[in-house]
């Protein structure tokens, strides 16, 4: 890539992943070195020490999603295996009740690849559509539930476009039904208040990576009395359910991240929603022919701005933001390296020619002003280059193509 | 991801925008599967005398146009006509996998453009009745069956 070195690096993927807080570091250097037993080897003190440890961090961990006992923190891997445990682990298990799962066009591959699997192994599972905000009604949830539905999964905030869902109100669906009810809450955290007694949820999936803490560590928070199937069979650690010598820096580092998010979520959202809303108001101000994808109000994830660009591919835009140094991603089918592109634009109703424009900026606590600006600097810049050779353009300019979006 | 050739003909492309005076264009592609590449002639004698390109699409879909005009500048449209996909990616010094459907878009686009110029003139380029139109969506089929593999 034709980089100059010197050139700082505009990082406005943090949707994607964000970077690792130097606090975080320092919270897991201990059980990297001195605190290194194993937790389940509790007959001396090497891993006596460890286990203490553990079960403070799980406190800590319960304490700030707002589960009522310790016990209900299963850590993981990543955001990935919390989501294909919740489902596997609670369709296998409860499969005598029924067969049907319950979940959204929206979500994540994470969880959309596990309801494909399961029903090559007999379960059906209902897809539901969503409005062009990408919010999933709990009355169109409650219309979806049959004699055998036995889970529901709704994510809590989408990762895409930043709808945030009405997770509460559709946990109440699920309760009223007696229906497990499961949120991937991986885009959540550090982004909406998130606590478990609050919303209802009987699992709920978080990713450390996503608020600035180490990647290779999620967690499920379940249920107390909600039965599950192991995902990784063998050891008996956490209480039996999740085989696996506990990733103890990795689980400090989560715990860290998350007491940061957590504290500073006041402060970190008003932040992060003044740099979007700059962001937004600032390439609606100097570029035409776009579609902002996703909600425009309130539930609208304070981190997120997606927008088609009319006439011009994704994948192309991305390279020349990199050229500027400007970090960011695409739903176009050729960023993905798929046929189609993004299926969260397909399900709120992006017709496949913009879907394949679209860009994704995505802020954090540390993105400043003068970041944003010099992307709005950049932007036009690149917007207007790429629709100067876009034959889209050409015809459009000739008025042999129309506009999907008008100017706006 | 990509060779240093596809990113400087990404980064500077040759012969970019409409040619006013053209007597042959060719489009190929379509806006649902992201890539479209029109390209404009101006052929003299039975010689390409000029040429430009205007494409919508990724990195590799704009390097490629580029490159496929560069390699048949000033060429005889009989030349022009053996131009292929492999010669296009050889000269970029390749191309990934999931982007070698770019560098047969840009054979075909400079085909169709050929075709339009043999329909314009009454010249017989021994072209076959339709040039093939490139079907994005079953090669795209085709590339994830052989990623599966």
């Amino acid at each position: 890539m034709e980089r100059n070195d010197k050139m700082k690096t505009v990082y406005l993927d943090n949707n994607a992943t964000t970077s690792i807080k130097p606090e975080v570091v320092e919270a897991m250097m201990p059980y990297l070195t001195d605190i290194w037993g194993n937790a389940s080897s509790v007959f001396y003190e090497v891993g006596q020490k460890a286990e203490a440890e553990l079960i403070k961090l799980r406190e800590s961990v319960a304490k700030n999603i707002g589960a009522k006992n310790a016990n209900e923190i299963y850590f993981t891997s990543s955001g990935c295996e919390a989501d294909n445990w919740a489902i596997k682990g609670y369709a296998f298990a409860n499969k005598r009740k029924g067969n049907h799962i319950i979940t959204t066009k929206i979500e994540h591959h994470a969880i959309l690849g596990t309801c494909e699997f399961l029903e090559k192994h007999g379960f059906n599972v209902t897809y539901l559509d969503v409005d062009e905000a990408g919010i999933v009604t709990p009355e169109a949830v409650e219309a979806a539930i049959t004699d055998d539905t036995i889970l529901i999964s709704v994510m809590m905030a989408n990762n895409e476009i930043g709808t945030i869902e009405p997770i509460k109100e559709i946990a109440e669906v699920a309760k009223k039904h007696k229906i497990a009810f499961h949120t991937d809450a991986v885009q959540a955290i550090g982004h909406v208040r998130v606590d478990v007694t609050d919303l209802g949820v009987d699992m709920l999936s978080i990713s450390a990576h996503k608020f600035h803490g180490p990647k290779g560590v999620g967690m499920l928070y379940i249920k107390n009395g909600t039965r599950i199937d192991n995902l990784i069979h063998g050891g008996g650690q956490e209480r039996g359910k999740r085989a696996a010598t506990e990733n103890l820096a990795g689980i400090a580092g989560l715990a860290k991240a998350l007491d940061i998010a957590v504290s500073d979520i006041d402060k970190n959202m008003a932040h992060m929603q003044k740099m979007r809303d700059r962001l937004i108001n600032g390439i609606r101000e100097r570029i035409d022919y776009i579609k902002l994808n996703g909600p425009t109000d309130e539930r609208r994830l304070c981190n997120n701005v997606n927008f088609s660009y009319e006439f011009v591919e994704g994948e192309a835009i991305l390279m020349r933001l990199n050229m500027k140094g400007i970090c960011a991603s695409s739903g176009s089918a050729c960023a993905s390296g798929s046929l189609d592109p993004s299926h969260v634009l397909l399900a709120i109703g992006v017709p496949h020619e913009i879907a394949h424009g679209s860009i994704r900026f995505s802020v954090s606590e540390d993105t400043t002003e003068e970041e944003v600006d010099y992307v709005l600097e950049t932007m036009p810049k690149i917007i207007d280059g790429l629709r100067a050779m876009s034959p889209m353009f050409e015809a459009f300019e000739e008025g042999k193509l129309e506009s999907f979006t008008k100017k706006v | 991801m990509y060779s240093e050739k596809v990113m400087d003909h990404f980064e500077n492309p040759r012969n970019v925008g409409k040619l006013e005076d053209a007597n042959a264009v060719g489009e190929v592609g379509n806006a649902t599967c992201g890539d479209i590449m029109k390209i404009y002639m101006k052929i003299e004698n039975g010689i390409i005398e000029d040429v430009s390109f205007k494409t919508f699409g990724c990195g590799a879909a704009i390097a490629t146009s580029s490159m496929a005009t560069e390699l048949v500048k000033g060429k005889t449209v009989e030349e022009a006509l053996q131009l292929t996909n492999k010669a296009v990616m050889e000269a970029l010094d390749g191309l990934p996998p999931a982007k070698v459907h770019c560098s047969v878009l840009a054979e075909q686009a400079i085909h169709a453009a050929l075709k339009d110029y043999s329909e314009k003139t009454g010249i017989d380029l021994g072209l076959p009745e339709s040039v093939h139109e490139f079907d994005c969506a079953s090669f795209h089929k085709s590339m994830n069956e052989e990623n599966k593999k």
